[in-house]
Parts: structure tokens; sequence; C-alpha cells
């Protein structure tokens, strides 16, 4: 293949080329070329979104995008023992597009103070507070666990408000896939099977008659206060 | 026996999902390249999300829920059964950063109930994010709900170490605060939102030394109303959130539709929380920060200042506006594109460059992914135009869900 020395293409293409390489659909390459090409002479192309090339881009584009968002919400780090000051993290995740490197930094600049190792299918990522390294040899899944994590399942399940059930929406946001390398996952079906019931208790449980002690003697100490501030402005008048 | 730390976990985060709002963007960017644990994107992430289909983005938990007021509507309130806890300053802290290193989290939303005074309460909230950003050095997302009466030096003093600082109004009229939280005032609360604002305000001045600015609540305050609680109607709600916006310039009003609470106090309705109605108010709420409409035109049509439960507001204001559709594609102005029911801000954009090169039709709107089904109707395209549909009485028919049996507790 042989293209001209003077060929010049837009920033927004290579944003564009940049994310589409890292999708997994095998026709990426084709697409991106053809359009690079069709640039040469469409030198606006790019600003038609209604292509129907610029269009499949686009669509590409913003899987990779949900992807690189979704990898950097849901991986969860495990604390694993190491000697130094130094703590390490490691994690595993299940990415659908090439993003192990173009989520990377993004680690970095949050986590840098401590190591980790993200390990994928589709390649590895690694920080140690020096270098970034990442490779695309698939890893194995490591065998993990953290005991912080069941204090994450307790924030979990609390913060859910059974009279607002919506499961659905849950799923559009947090696809079933991500479950099984989220920990608070499995506390899931029991919060759907439970809710309904909660909610009738609760609205069973009507107000109870008797107020807790501490209310009742707030109550009799504003009282004093006020009877006091009675006692006193009649006193001064008196 | 003392509660460990996880019963109490599960207390104090029971106790805080009541405040609808989990969000972590627009605060400034920062990172941790140069020491420190932590950063911010600009975009929020959420990290999980609960059956309820709400993000979770930070750990959302009270410091205590003792409390010495009695605000009807309230779960902590001092007059309820729930079972109390705390958690020490030192404790909070250790949950932000545990949770944040193993990525549940992109950091804090710390609220409390009231204890011995609000001053008190207050200072020991700001001691959590002095120690978080000073101490451990955690450029991570910091919420900070304020007490309500606490003094202007301890609110100013939070907004240093604070992305967001935030004070629920709770009750959309002076009228609901009376009969359902009559140790709070309304007046006191709009200074402390008019306050913060002029604070917010001078921070945003370049200093002369630095040329930068003050780091002082990069992301802004916001508040939060119950809806269902009260009689208030929607163009009331929506006509406070307007005056809020402007005079305070909130970021945010938040609208979290009333739930029923265990234990709840005598004096409130007991219903299923009005979701759809929320939904719909956001969506009022979001025409009138976005799409450059007035609450005034929202809620026009509507005679018991109700929105439509059945229809999108932007739908519902199209159905009564019919004049002024169709809309041609190739020609209107930005502002009456972003009218059309269907069409999002991005859409509104990308036809604008798109139209600069071609003349647009279905198929274009199409490929625009947005659904031709619903702006049909309403615009007029290359080799289309709807001029008929607009005027079919059943228009309405067409949009609207089928009746359903009205579902009880
Ligand atoms: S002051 Fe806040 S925590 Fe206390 S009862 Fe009122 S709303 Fe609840």
């Amino acid at each position: 293949m042989h293209i001209s020395r003077s060929l010049t293409v837009p920033q927004a293409f290579l944003d564009l080329a940049q994310a589409m390489i890292c999708h997994s659909d095998p026709a990426r390459f084709a697409l991106a070329y053809r359009i690079l090409w069709r640039l040469q002479g469409e030198r606006h192309l790019l600003d038609i979104p209604t292509d129907p090339d610029v269009a499949r881009a686009r669509k590409m584009e913003k899987s990779v995008r949900r992807d690189y968002h979704k990898m950097t919400a849901f991986v969860r780090f495990k604390e694993v023992p190491q000697d130094g000051p130094r703590r390490a993290f490691v994690a595993w995740f299940e990415p659908d597009h090439h993003i192990v490197a173009r989520t990377a930094p993004f680690f970095q600049r949050r986590f840098t103070d401590m190591d980790w190792v993200i390990a994928t299918p589709m390649g590895r990522s690694a920080w140690d507070g020096e270098a970034l390294r990442c490779d695309d040899a698939p890893a194995d899944k490591p065998d993990l666990s953290d005991d912080t994590d069941e204090l994450w399942r307790t924030y979990f399940v609390n913060i859910f408000n059974p009279a607002r059930l919506k499961v659905k929406m849950m799923q559009t946001e947090m696809p079933k896939k991500y479950w099984k390398n989220l920990p608070e996952a499995e506390m899931i079906p029991g919060l759907i099977n439970g809710a309904e019931q909660r909610v009738r208790e609760m609205a069973d449980r009507l107000a109870s008659d008797t107020a807790p002690r501490f209310n009742t003697r707030l109550h009799a100490k504003t009282q004093a206060k006020t009877h006091a501030k009675i006692h006193e402005s009649v006193q001064s008048r008196s | 026996m003392k509660k460990t730390l996880k019963q109490r976990l599960a207390i104090l985060s029971d106790a805080a999902k009541y405040d609808a709002s989990c969000a972590s963007s627009g605060t400034s960017k920062r990172d941790s390249l140069k020491g420190g644990l932590g950063s911010t994107e600009g975009s929020g992430i959420c990290h999980a999300y609960a059956p309820d289909g709400r993000c979770i983005s930070l750990l959302k938990i009270l410091m205590t829920n003792f409390c010495i007021y009695d605000c009807a509507y309230c779960i902590n309130r001092s007059s309820s059964n729930v079972e109390r806890a705390r958690f020490t300053p030192e404790e909070v802290v250790w949950l932000t950063l545990e949770f944040y290193r193993r990525n549940y989290i992109e950091g804090l939303f710390l609220s409390s109930g009231i204890i011995r005074n609000s001053d008190y309460t207050m200072e020991q909230m700001v001691r959590i994010t002095r120690d978080l950003r000073v101490k451990h050095g955690f450029n991570g997302y910091i919420h900070l709900k304020t007490i309500p009466e606490a003094s202007t030096k301890l609110i100013e003093e939070a907004g240093l170490f604070a992305d967001r600082l935030s004070i629920n109004i709770e009750l959309p009229t002076d009228a609901g605060f009376e009969k359902f939280a009559p140790q709070k005032h309304p007046k006191n609360i709009r200074r402390s939102m008019g306050e913060l604002k002029n604070a917010i305000d001078d921070a945003s001045e370049l200093t002369l030394q630095t040329r930068r600015k003050k780091h002082f609540v990069p992301a802004g305050q916001s508040t939060q109303m119950i809806i269902g609680a009260d009689t208030a109607s929607d163009a009331t709600i929506l006509g406070t959130s307007a005056g809020l916006y402007d005079r305070y310039r909130l970021r945010r009003v938040y609208y979290s539709a009333f739930s029923p609470i265990p234990d709840s106090s005598k004096s409130l309705p007991l219903i299923k929380p009005p979701l759809m109605r929320e939904h719909r108010l956001y969506q009022a709420d979001w025409l009138y920060r976005f799409y450059g409409f007035e609450i005034g035109e929202i809620t026009a049509g509507r005679v018991d200042g109700m929105l439509d439960l059945q229809l999108d507001p932007k739908l519902s204001w199209a159905l009564e506006n019919r004049a002024r559709f169709p809309v041609d594609v190739n020609k209107a102005e930005r502002e009456m594109l972003l009218r059309v029911p269907g069409f999002g801000t991005k859409t509104v954009d990308a036809i604008l460059v798109a139209r600069a090169h071609k003349r647009l039709g279905l198929d274009d709107l199409g490929r625009l992914r947005v659904s031709l089904k619903k702006v049909k109707p309403f615009v007029t395209a290359a080799s289309w135009s709807p001029a008929r549909l607009i005027d079919r009485v059943d228009l309405r028919g067409m949009f609207a869900p089928p009746p359903q049996q009205m579902e009880l507790l």
C-alpha cells in the first residue's frame, strides 16, 4: 500500500482512530482506512455525523468510550501482602475491547501512592511508583480476597432503598456480565426478592406511640429552658 | 455492648439513603502524580448501581444519626425509635480511604444529625474533611452537607476542603417548614445559601499574587426538596427551584420522592414514593436549565399545577403549542430545535453542524440515533412533511402509554 508523503489528517481523525483501533471488531482497521482515504477528498467528512461511515465509526468510538468508563468504574482492587512502605493491590477485570493501555494512565493518576496490577484476558497494566507497564498477553484470573469487601457489601445493602425498586435501570447501567467480578453483586438477588416484604413491613409497622428516652429528656430540657426564660423575664419585670 | 464498625456502617448508611444526590462531577481536575491519593476527572464515575437504579458514586453516610431536632419526614428525628449509632472522625476517614483504594467510590458524601448544637456538629465534620485533605493528602471528591444554623466561619472553613457543600431545604414552602420542621428556619437556610454564594463569588476572582483562583467549593452548592410529603404542587416546587437557581446560583436542585421510612411520623402520608412525579420534575428542571424553557411555560397548560405524569413535559408542551410546529430541521434556529420532542442538546448540535454540509432527511436523523417515531410529527426535513399529522386529534394517544391500574401500597 502506498500513501503519499503529503498525507494530512485532522486532529479529530487521530482522536477517532485511536479509539477505533481499541475496538474488538476486526473490521475496524478497514473502516478507519476508508475514512482516512475519503478525508483526502472530503476534508469536512468528520463534520457530517450523518454519513454512514462516520456514523459507524462514531458508534465504535462510543462503545470503546463506554467500555473505558465501565472499567474505571468496576475495577475492584484487592489488597495483597507486600514488604516495604508501599501497599499493593491486584484487580481482575474483563473488558469488551482492547482498552488496558488506554485506561492505565487513569489508574496511575488516581492510585499513585500504591502498587497495583490490573489483569485481564486482554493483557495487564501495572504501576510501581516509577513505571507504568502494559502488555497485551492474556492473563489468568488470580485468586483474590479482601476483608474490606465485606464492609463494602454492608454499605451496598444499606444504601439501597427497597421502596424504589428499579431493576431494569440498574441493569442497563451495570449489566450482568460485570457482576461476577463485583464483590457487591452477590447481594443483588436477595435485595430484589426481599424488597416488597420490607416495604410492606414498614407500612404495617405504624409509628410507635412511645418516643425514645433521649427525646423525652430533650423535650424536658427545652421546656425547662423556656420556663426559666419566662421566669427570668417575670423576675426582671418585677 | 458497643456496636461493631460494620453494624454502625449499616445504620449510618441506611440513614443516609434518603439524600438523592450522589454526584461527583463538575469539580476541579486533580490527580496525585505529585503526591497523595486520588483524582477527579471532571465527570464523576458511578462505581455501582443499587437495585433502586441509583448511582453509587460516593460513600454516603451520616457521622451520627442522633439528632436533637424533630423533623417529621426524617428517619433520624429525635422522636423516632430507629437504632442510633455514631462514627468517630477517625473511622470516617479510614472508611473513606480504604473504600477509595479499592476503587469502590469517588469520595465521601458526609452529612449528620445534629448533636449538642449546630457548631459542635459542624466542627466535627470539618475536622474529618481537614484530616482527609491535609493529613492524608486525599484528592478525591468530598461533598459535605452543612448543618443548618452553623456559623459562617465553620462553613467557610469547610469550603476550603469540600468540592461541594449543600444545605437541604427539603420543603418547598415556608408553610411546610412550620408544619413538618418547626425547629428549622427557612429564612436562615436562605441566608446560608446567600452567604455561600457570595463566598464562592469572592473566591472565583483571581488573587493578585498568584493569579490563580482560590480553591473553594469548586463543584458549587446544591440542595434537595422532598416531593409528596406536603401538598405543594409541581408549579410551586419548580417555582421555588427557579428562585434558588437564579438567586443563589445552585448547581443542582435534587428532588426526592417522599419514601416511607421505618417508624414514620403519623402526620405524613403512607404512600408509595411518587417516582414518576419525581422523574417529571427532573425533566422539567432540565428543560429550565438547558433548553431555554421558562417554568411558567412548562406548567402553563396544567390547571392543577401538576405536570402530566403520562407524557414528558417537553412533549406535553409541544402538544399544547402545536401552532409552533412543524419545525424545519434544515432552517430552524437552535432555540426552536431544542423544543422539538425527541431532540437532545447533543442532537441539536450535531444537526447544526451536519446541515451546513447537506440537506438533512429523516434517514440522517435516524443515524443521529433520534427516535423517528417521536420526532416525525414535529419536524419537516428533506422529502418529509408531517403537515397533517400535527393536526390529528389523537396525537396524544400516539404517545401516551396505555392506561394502567393505579398501584396502591
Ligand atoms: S435536623 Fe436533619 S437529621 Fe435532624 S431530624 Fe431534621 S432533617 Fe433529620
